[in-house]
């Protein structure tokens, strides 16, 4: 019902855009030049209020009389079942909900039965009064704009206030969606820090991590979350990717950029851009099926003991998969060094050699730094792979050959384990504060960098 | 009266000046373009060459030719003879590398590398290894300077950036940078059409300074630059050399009529 109702608002805006471009044409007299605005601002005018105000009363009224009718049937609840825990007056409110729309509930019985007929007249009254009121706003605030059409009226300045508010708000909500992403994470890390009685350093030092090994008793124990494992294992396999990325990827973008032909660069950096765009998931299995059991085999070739998931396959794909980052970055900063800068140091006589170790790369370093760098926040927050092919083991090493595990995977395994929501969110909200500062100090980082030295060219 | 005198000293000397670079025949292509037709010309040692024409007559690809910088781009072909102290340039035992040492550039738009301007000099000396240590180095890198001009200017900041510098100071750290190099043939491909007119005045100074050691050839648009400046002058139209012969005789009296229009200003 509501959703057809905001599909008719929306018809309805257009038919009174469609109505205030004509009255526009009308007021001119068939001089459209003594219009102020062109008719298509009338039209626009219209159908932004029209569309806003059906659409606000609609959701403000239908959302603000759920809360209300929530609240009303949960005092009734709470005088018909005084003695009952809160979780119980919950669970009677969904069944009476269930009841009232024909779903199945958990159980019925006479309280739930009177709560479902009420709260079956009281929706019905909502609905109906939502819809009603917001379509008779909407055509109310069509027809005051279309009262308003006159040659002086300015709909063109009104109408591009409007959407500037628009893209205001659009911008408020991405900035507080962060900010209210980054408060929860914050909360949350505080509530398990408080857990663990505020003995940060065994979170961030301890090398020991099974947090959900204590939870039958629903405490965690600040013993077993020492998350340096995570760290290490994280750190590792970033390290192992990036010295596989960083050379590979640098000396593609410096091939493509400054030896490679046109034709070679035509179907080179499309072909290196495919790499970014397969699925990490396929990444994961290629480095479980395919090179970690290589490695492994290569290993005890060499009279080496490999574990069957280690962190060297991970990294090794992993890096693979950064490898179109840095390269595809890299070739763009490359290439946006001026031909002039070569062709004084081609003038000097030097060697082309010298000229991109010495001229072009100290140029293009910013570009190429940050480049790196988000090809680093890549491996540092990247999952599938590792879960795939690192293996989950906690295990403190500083060994490639060793399975590991990382910040990421931890919380995929806390998340979706069969523990209660509640007690692995603890853990895995401060894992994933740990993981965002990083990144975030890796991008400000980056930003800055960027920054600094990019007005040195212009 | 002085003038007079040091100017006549300059005529007699120019014939008696060795050649330094000859080119007989030179031709170039862009891809299917003709766009140099038959060229011969020689430079002469510590002598200025202008060579004058109106956009793209060629002039420039021509002084490209002269230290192989056309090798970078693909679709150019030069053919033709072109010969430093009697060697061909473009044999094939020759390094185009080691030839760009010998005969350094100068752009059009100041290039200065995004270094220090220390290391923008020192980068030439650097990689061909003219120099032994810090102290010969801070030696080249103080005299390249102080040859170009620009020494007072930089002296105390040659850690900064030297695209920091204003266009005119960029212009004659890119000189100083070639100068560093010692070359001993200078192509100056239109070096002040980017700047104002007093630093104009003072490259063009400098270029008169800078022929006591070297050859000099600059492509320039304006005329009266190359009046200034140099002691010869060539005049290329749509890729063909129109006219090679001494300024004096170019500006006052040339051989050919479209010389003639171009410099009175008919056409160009």
């Amino acid at each position: 019902m509501l959703p057809l109702t905001a599909l008719l608002i929306f018809g309805l805006a257009i038919g009174f855009s469609i109505l205030a471009r004509g009255r526009a044409v009308q007021v001119s007299a068939g001089k459209l030049a003594s219009l102020h605005s062109r008719p298509a601002y009338h039209g626009l005018y219209s159908f932004l209020w029209v569309l806003i105000v059906g659409l606000v009363v609609l959701i403000v009224l239908s959302v603000g009389w759920r809360l209300w009718l929530d609240a009303q049937l949960m005092a009734d609840i709470r005088a018909a079942l005084p003695d009952a825990p809160i979780i119980e007056h919950d669970l009677i409110l969904n069944d009476a909900k269930a009841i009232s729309d024909g779903t199945l509930a958990s159980r019925t019985g006479e309280v739930r039965t009177s709560i479902a007929a009420a709260y079956g007249s009281g929706n019905t009254l909502r609905v109906w009064v939502s819809v009603a009121l917001a379509i008779a706003s909407a055509v109310g605030v069509g027809f005051v704009t279309l009262a308003k059409i006159s040659p002086d009226w300015r709909a063109r300045n009104r109408s591009e206030n409007i959407i500037q508010v628009i893209l205001w708000f659009s911008a408020t909500i991405a900035i507080l969606t962060t900010v209210g992403i980054v408060l929860s994470l914050i909360f949350e890390t505080l509530t398990f820090f408080n857990q663990i009685g505020w003995r940060v350093d065994k979170f961030l030092y301890g090398t020991r991590w099974s947090p959900l090994s204590g939870v039958q008793e629903g405490v965690i124990d600040g013993d077993k979350v020492g998350a340096l494992p995570l760290f290490t294992g994280t750190l590792l396999i970033t390290v192992i990717a990036m010295l596989v990325a960083v050379p590979i990827g640098l000396f593609a973008a410096i091939y493509l950029s400054d030896f490679a032909g046109p034709r070679v660069r035509a179907w080179a950096k499309p072909m290196l851009e495919i790499l970014a765009g397969i699925p990490t998931v396929v990444y994961g299995f290629f480095a479980a099926i395919t090179v970690a059991p290589f490695i492994r085999g290569s290993g005890e070739a060499l009279g080496l003991s490999v574990a069957s998931e280690s962190a060297l396959a991970a990294g090794v794909v992993m890096g693979i998969m950064i490898i179109p980052f840095i390269s595809s970055l890299s070739d763009d900063v490359i290439n946006a060094v001026p031909q002039s800068l070569r062709d004084g140091s081609y003038g000097l006589g030097a060697t082309k050699a010298e000229t991109i170790r010495q001229v072009v790369l100290p140029a293009a370093l910013p570009g190429i730094v940050s480049a790196v760098l988000l090809g680093v926040s890549r491996a540092v927050g990247e999952t599938m792979i590792v879960v795939m092919a690192a293996g989950q083991g906690a295990n403190f090493t500083a060994n490639p050959l060793e399975a590991v595990t990382t910040v990421t995977v931890q919380i995929v395994m806390l998340i979706t384990g069969d523990t209660d929501a509640k007690t692995a969110a603890g853990p895995a909200f401060t894992l994933g504060f740990t993981l965002f500062c990083v990144t975030l100090i890796l991008n400000m980082i980056a930003l800055s960098v960027v920054r600094k030295y990019r007005e040195m060219y212009d | 009266m002085d003038s007079m005198t040091n100017m006549r000293m300059s005529e007699a000397s120019i014939e008696a000046r060795d050649i330094k670079m000859s080119t007989k025949g030179v031709d170039v292509f862009y891809g299917d373009t003709h766009a140099i037709k038959d060229v011969t010309v020689d430079i002469l040692d510590n002598t200025v060459t202008a060579f004058i024409g109106p956009s793209g007559c060629g002039k420039s690809t021509f002084l490209r030719c002269l230290n192989r910088m056309n090798d970078t781009i693909e679709v150019c072909r030069v053919t033709g003879d072109i010969r430093l102290d009697g060697e061909d340039i473009y044999a094939s035992r020759v390094d185009p590398v080691q030839l760009r040492a010998r005969v350094g550039m100068v752009f059009q738009k100041p290039n200065p590398f995004p270094k220090s301007i220390y290391d923008n000099i020192a980068y030439g000396p650097k990689i061909h290894g003219l120099v032994g240590n810090k102290a010969e180095l801070d030696e080249v890198v103080e005299q390249s300077l102080r040859r170009a001009a620009i020494w007072n200017e930089v002296k105390d900041r040659l850690d900064q950036p030297g695209t920091g510098l204003s266009g005119g100071q960029q212009q004659r750290l890119c000189i100083a940078r070639a100068i560093a190099t010692a070359p001993e043939v200078l192509l100056m491909d239109e070096p002040c059409s980017a700047l104002d007119p007093i630093a104009t005045a003072q490259i063009e100074e400098l270029i008169d300074e800078l022929r006591a050691d070297f050859s000099v050839v600059i492509v320039t648009h304006s005329m009266q630059q190359a009046a200034r400046v140099s002691q010869k002058t060539a005049f290329f139209h749509l890729g063909d050399l129109v006219e090679y012969n001494d300024t004096n005789h170019i500006f006052t009296n040339p051989d050919d009529q479209r010389t003639q229009d171009y410099i009175t200003g008919r056409f160009g």
